[in-house]
């Protein structure tokens, strides 16, 4: 399957003979190990990581190397440390280099503490694989082993020191790669410890990459703890992350009806081999105590349990007598519901009357995102290309926690610059990562931030900008106009922007990969304009430039390209003709306008349906409530930040009576008589979505239909090792229950079937013979850290049109000055509490920090109030929230405040606002 | 017999002022060196055939022909004019037995300045550091004083003797671990980090401190290098009869009359050292001795005569190292003295590789059994295996392989002794 090394020789390629065999691969510049992996070969390493490169630290990964044909003896050496070159003779089977490695690991064992029964890593232990490759059965070593403490790291892992092989993975992901800084390895000799200086919560926002990371049980999932099964009794499916735009594909596993965990499911294009956080430990919402269960049907004051023909009986006829009535149905859409649930719903109300569930205002930022990348000013970046490009604009957003996995990415493309000039420099291996990092040790690339308060990307950037909303626009219009002379320049730059905007368009001009960021984290057009300016000046310049944009929610994109209007219009139509039905899909429309809109927009309607996996504000206001799925629990296709249309499918069957959103509309649709018959599965839907708009026919090959087979059977979701199958009911009935049907996918929920062989996108896990960790995922790579065998999973619907098409935006007028006491207030998100699903998770939950204003300590001053002063805030004379005050490095005359957090009011940012702030102290004092 | 690099120091190692030692010739090495341009000063230490004292016996001239230079490197290096080059005195002295540096430190602090400067000069490196042992304190008493002295009197600073060279000279007291002294490691912990070493190539001439190139020098090194400016390639070269060239401090210690530290020819025997060390104390035996500190191999009593230079004691089946040996005598058990050893280097490992910090305390848990009684016959194979496991390019530093010179060459040498260990189930000596 592998195509990395095709089997004939082929000038430019290199040879080498692996243990008699001749190979010709690709692989300039590579290492060993990479090759050998790539090849499909089964050589054991611990220290090296596909995305962490090489440091030679633990010597599993030695083979013999022979100088030429007549060499007999050759010599040791690690595969991870050496270049490969042509005409390279090794053996991994050479009897000295097994003995080697066999001791290697049996020096590793020496002090682990072989509780494999009781430790989370077991069945899916990169360390228990290395042992049994290794061959090492008994142990010589008769003395003590050495003990450590454990701490307790917080929510999200669990530590279990003694079972560190010191392979020192763990810290150069969390500090080199990730950059944390509180986890450290401490002492020396056979005594080093992987942990922080005292017991507390591991602050990086993707330290859930260490449980994968860390090859042994040291570093696990607290989560699954909690609920814990073994992996090779979970059920799996290829799944998204539902949490932002990114879009990263997961591997989320449940047993007996709950989620138990989500792991990485590596897309070279999307997410690498990582997940944030949040994306990790956001699952727990799943099982949450507000999932919706029943239909409910208000009866007075309270929403009762109803049947649910009966329920949707109700729903159609008042559907039926509203399209009668000529005031037809109001739909409103969600972000974060699936293209299919988005769709389905406006095929109910009709395209005219189907709405997106975000302000008029936001819905303009995310058509505007959407013009701008349909025009092209240059191709979208994927994560891949951000991580490969040589100089960085980032305007306006705070990547890190709009859009973490991208900022992952980028931390790493700052280095690129300067790393390729000290690679050919010194004449280093891209690989040899000791040697690039320490080359580059105080070098940045040319990477720059301009963005209104401090970012966690700022101490990887050369410069970093404060600046208003409308000064990072004026930055990004001035440098575009560097850049290129035809693209307008902003009026009445001042002189620091002006030069700013020289050094960085010489700079990003100077790139051969120059890549520019934005997005609706600010929710300011200008801001996205001079973005798509600075791309189209550099496209214009002859450089393969790309562009990002960040777009809020999973789905904001996708469903944007199939709304009539926001909000504010669906509640304009709602009060123009009162007593309507109005449908919301997956939506709390208290989270997208102040309570009081929402209150009245929901009060002119005439019956409230509601439909969502989870009780909100909305649901409980609304007069019928049906049950929906999560994406634990359902199929559908999203479209990420990129542009990507991708698939994601049901981990286990939902819990009847609830369905996929898109199917009580379907329901709805047959029962008012709009339809002659419901959609028969997912791929009807996916049909009849993409006839009416063809821009989406890539959802439709984002992955197989419902009727793929493979080798004449569906994939299983099951591993062929799960454990009491026939048993697990027998305590009920000796037969065993059929599986669950699933008309949406070809996946089954069994472990019949082979998987190995499948498409990516269908891929429910990695797993190969004798490869039974995540690390098994170079089995099913092209090369290592390439594509997945048969394409990384995904479709990208916006490609540039052939044709240069577009014009620049002309730069928008300055702001008005600032009035006494008038702030410009902007949202400040985080990875930890900004993002509705994940925050019902209580790991997540216990993460967020607080509801907070943060203000320059200039403003502060001028209020008197300090670092930690809670103060009454209060916005254009709004009720007064409590909020922390925070003294960030930003302009003066700026504020921010958390969108999502408890306790911030929903307000349109950003926006000039009369906030008043009182610290309750000094209140409570007068 | 010319001593160039001990005959000014006072018996009582007082530091030799600055007036002192420029009356005896100080500082004209460096009037001489700055005179010439950089390469023709990496000639000529090329030319004397001086070789790292450091323990490799890596030859000086070639180490800083690496250095990538404005007009590119005399090795063969691509140019390199954007930055710092650093000049680094490694004066950690750490490996057992070994106190030579010491000696020279705060006997001549101003000696080492200049050869410090010398090859700073030869690599156009703008800063230098001595990168000092932390239990050193008269050292570091003797240097500072010192340096502020080379300060005042223009020898370090901007602008030095008039030229248009600028150093600045730096001294940095480590936080002591064996692994400190081993350059790479040296370069880490200088630079804050774990001092973990670091993979060969990119070599420190090229990415050093920071990324950028770098020189790392013995203390012994360096304090040759004035004698070799101010006298010449060949008059440096006559010092020693044989073709290793120079002086060498060379170090006895052990149960020996007088041990001790003597400046003498390159090439002098190991007899010759033990007859001025006045023989062995109260009638012992010598059965064996390490003839470069701890991380080397084991001499028998049978090769006295192994002239003790580079070369020659390789070809006796071990290293120079430092040259300052330790004695074994009949009298003291040759299992304890290596169990000894390899507690300090399983002690000093640095966790980083497995080999080393698995291997060399099961090592030396292993040794510590056959002392208590407790040893097995199996266990003499567990240490043959890892004298063989820890062999240069298996583990990732030089530590392990060193550690393990003393443990092969005992049991190859003494292996009577450690079966009698495990037949007699106690050691025999106790
Ligand atoms: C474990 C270890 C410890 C070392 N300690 C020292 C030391 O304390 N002082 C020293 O000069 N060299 C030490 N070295 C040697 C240095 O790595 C390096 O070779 C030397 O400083 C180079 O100087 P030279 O070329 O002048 O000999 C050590 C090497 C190893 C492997
Ligand atoms: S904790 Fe895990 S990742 Fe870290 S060094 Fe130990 S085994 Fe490796
Ligand atoms: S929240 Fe976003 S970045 Fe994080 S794992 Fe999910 S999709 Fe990826
Ligand atoms: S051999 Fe390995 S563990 Fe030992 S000191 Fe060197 S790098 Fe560290
Ligand atoms: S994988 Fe090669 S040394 Fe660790």
């Amino acid at each position: 399957m592998k195509t990395f090394t095709p089997a004939t020789a082929r000038a430019g390629a290199i040879h080498l003979t692996i243990d008699g065999r001749r190979y010709d691969v690709d692989a300039e510049g590579k290492n060993l190990l990479h090759v050998c992996l790539s090849l499909g070969l089964n050589l054991p390493y611990f220290c090296w990581h596909p995305a962490l490169h090489s440091v030679g630290a633990c010597r599993q990964c030695a083979v013999k190397l022979f100088k030429d044909e007549t060499d007999t003896k050759g010599r040791i050496i690690m595969s991870c440390m050496t270049p490969v070159t042509d005409g390279m003779r090794l053996s991994i089977e050479d009897p000295e280099a097994r003995m080697f490695r066999g001791q290697v690991t049996e020096w590793l064992m020496v002090n682990h503490p072989h509780d494999c029964p009781i430790c989370d890593e077991g069945g899916e232990c990169h360390l228990q694989d290395m042992v049994v490759m290794t061959g090492h059965a008994y142990r010589r070593y008769r003395f003590t082993k050495r003990t450590h403490r454990n701490q307790d790291l917080g929510p999200f892992i669990n530590h279990e020191m003694n079972r560190c092989i010191q392979c020192y993975r763990c810290i150069r992901f969390y500090r080199d790669y990730a950059g944390g800084t509180d986890l450290e390895a401490m002492g020396a000799h056979d005594d080093v410890y992987f942990g922080r200086q005292t017991d507390g919560t591991l602050e990086n926002e993707f330290s859930g990459n260490l449980v994968e990371v860390c090859p042994t049980g040291v570093f696990t999932d607290k989560t699954l703890k909690m609920h814990y099964a073994r992996k090779w009794d979970l059920q799996t499916a290829p799944s998204l992350c539902v949490h932002c735009a990114v879009g990263c594909n997961t591997i989320p596993g449940e047993r007996y009806g709950a989620l138990r965990r989500v792991r990485t499911r590596y897309n070279g294009e999307v997410n690498g081999y990582f997940l944030c956080d949040r994306g990790r430990y956001g699952y727990e919402f799943v099982n949450g105590g507000r999932r919706l269960r029943q239909p409910l049907v208000r009866t007075g004051d309270s929403l009762q349990p109803a049947a649910a023909a009966d329920a949707v009986s109700r729903v159609g006829a008042a559907v039926s007598r509203a399209t009668g009535s000529g005031a037809s149905a109001i739909g409103i859409g969600s972000p974060r519901a699936s293209l299919e649930t988005n769709y389905a719903l406006r095929s109910l109300v009709g395209p005219a009357n189907f709405y997106l569930g975000v302000s008029d205002r936001h819905l303009a930022i995310l058509r505007l995102m959407t013009r701008v990348l349909r025009e092209g000013p240059a191709p979208i970046a994927s994560v891949r290309h951000a991580a490969r490009s040589d100089a960085v604009l980032v305007l306006g957003e705070d990547v890190w926690n709009t859009a973490p996995i991208l900022a992952l990415n980028l931390r790493q493309a700052s280095s690129n610059a300067p790393a390729a000039a000290a690679m050919k420099q010194k004449k280093l291996n891209a690989w040899d990562d000791a040697a690039v990092r320490g080359a580059i040790r105080h070098e940045k690339g040319p990477f720059f931030i301009a963005s209104v308060e401090a970012t966690r990307l700022d101490e990887v950037a050369r410069e970093c900008h404060r600046l208003s909303p409308s000064d990072i626009a004026a930055l990004g219009f001035a440098t575009a106009h560097e850049i290129d002379a035809s693209a307008p320049a902003p009026a009445g730059l001042s002189e620091p922007i002006q030069a700013a905007a020289q050094r960085i368009a010489a700079a990003l001009k100077a790139a051969e990969h120059p890549l520019v960021v934005s997005g609706a984290g600010l929710a300011a057009p200008e801001v996205i304009q001079a973005a798509a300016n600075v791309a189209r000046a550099l496209k214009k310049a002859g450089r393969d430039a790309r562009i990002g944009l960040v777009f809020p929610e999973a789905n904001s994109f996708g469903a944007s390209l199939l709304a009539a209007g926001g909000l504010d219009d669906a509640g304009r139509v709602l009060a123009a003709h009162g007593g309507r039905v109005l449908l919301v899909a997956e939506n709390d429309l208290f989270r997208q306008m102040a309570p009081e809109s929402a209150r009245s927009l929901l009060a002119s309607a005439g019956h409230v349906v509601a439909v969502d996996h989870t009780t909100q504000a909305t649901t409980e206001a609304a007069e019928i409530v049906l049950p929906s799925c999560t994406y634990a629990e359902s199929s559908g296709s999203m479209v990420s930040s990129e542009g990507r249309a991708q698939r994601y499918f049901s981990v286990f069957p939902p819990l009847e009576p609830a369905q996929s959103a898109w199917r009580w509309f379907d329901e709805i649709a047959v029962r008012a008589g709009k339809k002659a018959a419901a959609w028969k599965g997912l791929d009807e839907v996916i049909r009849a979505m993409t006839q009416e708009f063809p821009e989406l026919r890539g959802v439709r090959d984002a992955a197989p239909g419902a009727d793929y087979r493979l080798n004449g059977s569906r994939v299983p979701r099951k591993s062929i090792r799960e454990s009491g199958r026939t048993a697990v009911t027998a305590n009920v009935s000796l037969h065993e229950p059929p599986p669950a049907r699933d008309p949406d996918s070809p996946l089954a929920y069994t472990m019949e079937g082979a998987s190995i062989g499948a498409p990516a996108s269908l891929n429910a896990r990695f797993w190969s013979p004798g490869w039974n960790s995540d690390q098994s995922v170079s089995k099913f790579q092209v090369e290592v850290s390439g594509q997945l065998i048969g394409g990384d999973p995904g479709v990208r619907l916006f490609e540039p049109p052939a044709q240069e098409a577009g014009m620049y935006f002309p730069p928008s007028p300055a702001d008005q000055p600032a009035r006494d006491g008038m702030l410009m207030l902007v949202p400040r998100y985080h990875v930890f509490g900004s993002e509705e699903l994940s925050s019902l998770a209580p790991g997540i939950a216990s993460r967020t920090s607080p509801s907070s204003i943060s203000l320059s300590r200039a403003e502060c001053e001028k209020r008197g109030l300090r670092e930690g002063d809670r103060a009454r805030v209060t916005v254009d004379g709004a009720e007064a929230t409590e909020m922390a005050v925070l003294i960030r490095e930003m302009p003066e005359g700026t504020a921010s405040i958390a969108p999502g957090v408890p306790g911030t009011p929903v307000l349109p940012l950003p926006a000039w606002a009369g906030v008043t702030l009182a610290s309750v102290a000094a209140e409570a004092e007068r | 017999m010319l001593k160039p690099l001990t005959a000014d120091i006072r018996p009582d190692r007082a530091a030799l002022p600055l007036a002192a030692y420029e009356s005896a010739g100080g500082y004209q090495g460096l009037r001489k060196a700055i005179a010439q341009t950089p390469f023709q000063v990496q000639q000529a230490v090329t030319a004397s055939g001086l070789r790292g004292r450091g323990g490799a016996g890596f030859p000086t001239g070639m180490k800083w022909s690496f250095v990538p230079l404005s007009g590119g490197s005399a090795g063969g290096a691509g140019a390199d004019s954007s930055g710092h080059r650093y000049l680094i005195v490694n004066a950690d002295e750490k490996e057992p037995g070994t106190m030579k540096d010491r000696w020279l430190m705060e006997g001549n602090p101003h000696q080492l300045l200049e050869g410090a400067l010398i090859a700073a000069w030869a690599v156009q490196a703008d800063i230098a550091y001595i990168f000092l042992r932390r239990e050193y304190t008269r050292c570091a008493e003797s240097l500072t004083r010192a340096i502020a002295e080379a300060q005042k009197a223009g020898y370090v600073g901007e602008r030095v003797l008039g030229s248009e060279w600028n150093i600045a000279l730096r001294m940095h007291m480590s936080a002591g671990r064996y692994m400190c002294g081993e350059e790479s490691g040296l370069l880490n912990a200088l630079e804050g980090r774990r001092a973990t070493p670091r993979n060969k190539p990119p070599f420190p001439q090229v990415s050093g401190l920071w990324g950028r190139p770098t020189v790392v020098n013995n203390v012994e090194t360096l304090c040759n290098v004035p004698h070799i400016l101010r006298e010449g390639a060949e008059w440096y070269k006559a010092l020693s009869p044989g073709s290793d060239p120079g002086t060498k401090i060379y170090g006895v210690s052990g149960k020996l009359n007088r041990p001790g530290l003597w400046e003498l020819p390159m090439g002098t025997t190991a007899r010759q050292l033990i007859d001025l060390a006045g023989g062995m104390r109260d009638g012992l035996r010598l059965r064996g001795l390490l003839p470069g500190g701890a991380s080397t191999d084991f001499l028998s009593a049978e090769q006295l005569d192994v002239k003790l230079d580079f070369d020659s004691v390789a070809r006796a089946g071990s290293r120079l190292g430092t040259g300052t040996m330790i004695v074994l005598d009949d009298h003291t058990c040759p299992v304890g003295m290596v169990l000894s050893l390899e507690k300090f280097f399983a002690r000093e490992s640095c966790g980083f590789c497995t080999p080393c910090r698995e291997g060399l305390p099961w090592v030396a848990r292993t040794l510590e059994a056959l002392e208590q009684g407790k040893g097995e016959s199996s266990d003499l194979d567990i240490l043959q295996q890892h004298v063989g496991l820890l062999a240069p390019g298996r583990t990732f530093c030089a530590l392990a392989p060193g550690a393990v010179e003393p443990l092969g060459s005992a049991l190859r040498l003494f292996r009577e002794d450690f079966e009698a260990h495990v037949h007699q189930k106690r050691c025999p000596w106790k």
